[in-house]
């Protein structure tokens, strides 16, 4: 039976290495000469290459570099330009947006200007990079769906480090560059706001997020279950329905009294997907302009019961008028 | 009735792994057979339990219901009906129910000659699920330690024991989890979104083929994993990111019991950094 589980490809047949379908009038050539990689081969392609550069690509390229590059530099600053130090201390160091007190000003480089100067060019990288994605589909005459889908997560990024900021009236709200930093932030935020899980829309978020990877699992799993009967040509099954997609759809039809089809399950697949941070921006962007205590909130609107205090109520120093 | 047009021919006798063909048939678009019964019985014992706990619990607000585990003291022994019993009776029908379904599934995948491969994902979330009650609460010593069985109270019990570690997000294995979790969220929207583009080109154009989908993505990134490969590294991405949360939920408490921030001392306090 184990020879029918289809884990690896254990046997790779090679043959011409493909350039890639015909690229129309005005595009620029193709980098790169494609190679095999035979371990990728176990379980996906072998080819690697060419890829397509183009005038957006290298722009968004340079632009994504520039900011890595100043993000690292401003971290090796931090350490005193000591270079064993920002190995050691590399998940710890942080490029930090500009204090609360220079509001939504532009701050000295040291200040958080750096912060400004990463974030507009790793923006501008981001955008390019969103518009490339569009612009190669529609050249290969294909749906721009991948483009909208990228869309969306460009939508979290940018509430996280730019529209929330704006309507906070302060950048110093904004995500800071670094690895714990940057988790310090979300915790920092959801202690402030009252716990981000009653935040009703984080809770939604969250769903599509395990759901997202619960379909992943169920839609990946059940094609390498028909794969021997050819389901992962998903295109021709789509078109032309054969025993990988019937044999698919009654699995979870006798299973759950449901099924998709193999063209609507990657439906679901996209939805799931784009709704995760595209609810969950909605949700960061609601919290500290709109709702200022989530828990509170919820206590109001009769989802989360009002628990006794046990502890001492400790009053927010910015009430009493402390500058950070 | 509810049978697909191409269904009937796909309905034969066969596959299951006990009561031979006592229960194999179909109600409606279900699939019975030995796991369906138990998968029912199990299914329905744990659904009318919450709904006693429910009732005999302050609220019917569906937030608020809350069917709690036995208190601390308690230990590992059974405690009384309303004091944490109908929360383990509770655990053991969702035990019983998950692992009737994953049998069920691969009675069905027999039946239509498919790969293992569901029912064994289904086997990592029920372990990640046995982790969480069982395995965690055992290595502790109480079964207080599991979570409540209600939408809002399960929440309070993620962030409480999050705290008790002072900052969850600094656990290792948990960095792994959600990173994984979220290139799963990634990869699923490339394949939806690849899959959806090319069977869907827009008005006048026709039909692409997966030629022209890995030329998108080697275009794009220089590399295209293929039809095959999406569906390995998406269904590893996932049972991967569900393999690290059991491990990060399964060292906190058992194995360490400081504050995560602290675990990464070993890092800065290696011997190679003296210079």
């Amino acid at each position: 039976m184990a020879q029918y589980q289809n884990l690896f490809t254990s046997v790779q047949p090679v043959g011409p290495l493909h350039d890639g379908v015909p690229l129309p009038r005005g595009d620029d050539k193709r980098t790169g000469t494609p190679f095999l990689f035979h371990l990728l081969g176990r379980i996906g392609n072998a080819q690697i290459g060419p890829v397509y550069l183009g005038t957006l690509g290298v722009a968004s390229l340079l632009f994504g570099t520039l900011a890595f590059n100043i993000i690292g530099f401003n971290m090796l600053a931090s350490v005193d330009w000591n270079p064993l130090e920002l190995i050691r201390q590399l998940f710890w160091l942080a490029l930090e947006p500009p204090p609360p007190a220079y509001g939504l000003s532009i701050p000295p480089l040291a200040q958080g200007g750096w912060w400004i100067i990463v974030g507009f060019m790793l923006t501008v990288s981001i955008l390019l990079w969103w518009a490339r994605t569009y612009r190669r589909a529609v050249q290969l005459g294909l749906g721009t769906h991948v483009a909208w889908a990228y869309a969306a997560a460009i939508w979290l990024y940018l509430v996280c480090g730019f529209f929330r900021p704006i309507m906070m009236g302060s950048w110093s709200e904004a995500v800071p560059f670094g690895i714990f930093p940057h988790l310090d932030w979300v915790s920092a935020l959801s202690l402030r706001y009252g716990n981000l899980f009653y935040n009703p829309f984080h809770a939604l978020s969250i769903v599509f997020l395990y759901g997202s990877v619960l379909l992943f699992a169920m839609h990946g799993a059940t094609i390498l279950a028909v794969s021997r009967f050819g389901g992962e040509r998903e295109i021709e099954q789509i078109v032309d329905r054969g025993t990988a997609s019937e044999r698919a759809a009654l699995f979870w039809r006798w299973t759950m009294g449901f099924n998709a089809t193999m063209e609507s399950i990657h439906r679901w697949a996209w939805w799931f997907a784009v709704l995760c941070p595209l609810v969950g921006g909605v949700g960061i962007l609601l919290t500290g302009t709109v709702v200022d205590n989530w828990y509170l909130w919820s206590v109001k609107h009769h989802v989360v019961p009002a628990y006794p205090l046990v502890s001492p109520t400790v009053i927010d120093p910015a009430i009493l008028g402390a500058k950070p | 009735m509810s049978m697909l047009s191409f269904e009937r021919k796909y309905r034969v006798r066969g596959g299951t792994l006990v009561g031979g063909d006592l229960f194999d048939f179909w109600v409606g678009p279900f699939y019975v057979g030995f796991f369906g019964v138990t998968t029912l019985f199990f299914a329905l014992s744990g659904t009318m339990m919450i709904l006693w706990g429910a009732a005999s619990g302050p609220t019917w607000n569906l937030w608020q219901i809350n069917i709690a585990p036995p208190d601390l003291s308690y230990g590992l022994r059974f405690a009384p009906m309303m004091e944490g019993g109908l929360w383990q009776l509770i655990t053991v029908c969702a035990l019983g129910s998950f692992v009737s379904w994953a049998l069920r599934e691969v009675e069905i995948c027999r039946k239509l000659g498919m790969g293992l491969h569901v029912p064994f994902a289904f086997g990592m979330a029920i372990l990640a699920y046995f982790s969480l009650q069982v395995v965690r609460p055992v290595l502790m010593g109480a079964w207080g330690h599991a979570f409540p069985y209600g939408i809002y109270s399960h929440l309070d019990w993620v962030s409480n024991t999050a705290y008790q570690y002072l900052h969850f997000h600094y656990n290792p294995w948990h960095m792994i989890a959600v990173t994984l979790f979220f290139a799963t969220v990634l990869a699923l929207s490339m394949h939806g979104g690849l899959v959806l583009s090319a069977t869907n080109p827009g008005k006048g154009q026709t039909v692409k083929s997966p030629e022209h989908e890995d030329t998108f993505f080697r275009d794009l990134i220089g590399y295209s994993v293929g039809t095959l490969g999406i569906h390995r590294l998406g269904l590893f991405l996932a049972l991967a990111g569900v393999w690290f949360g059991i491990v990060c939920i399964v060292v906190s408490g058992p194995f360490w019991t400081g504050a995560w921030p602290e675990w990464w001392s070993w890092w800065l306090n290696m011997p190679i950094w003296r210079s």
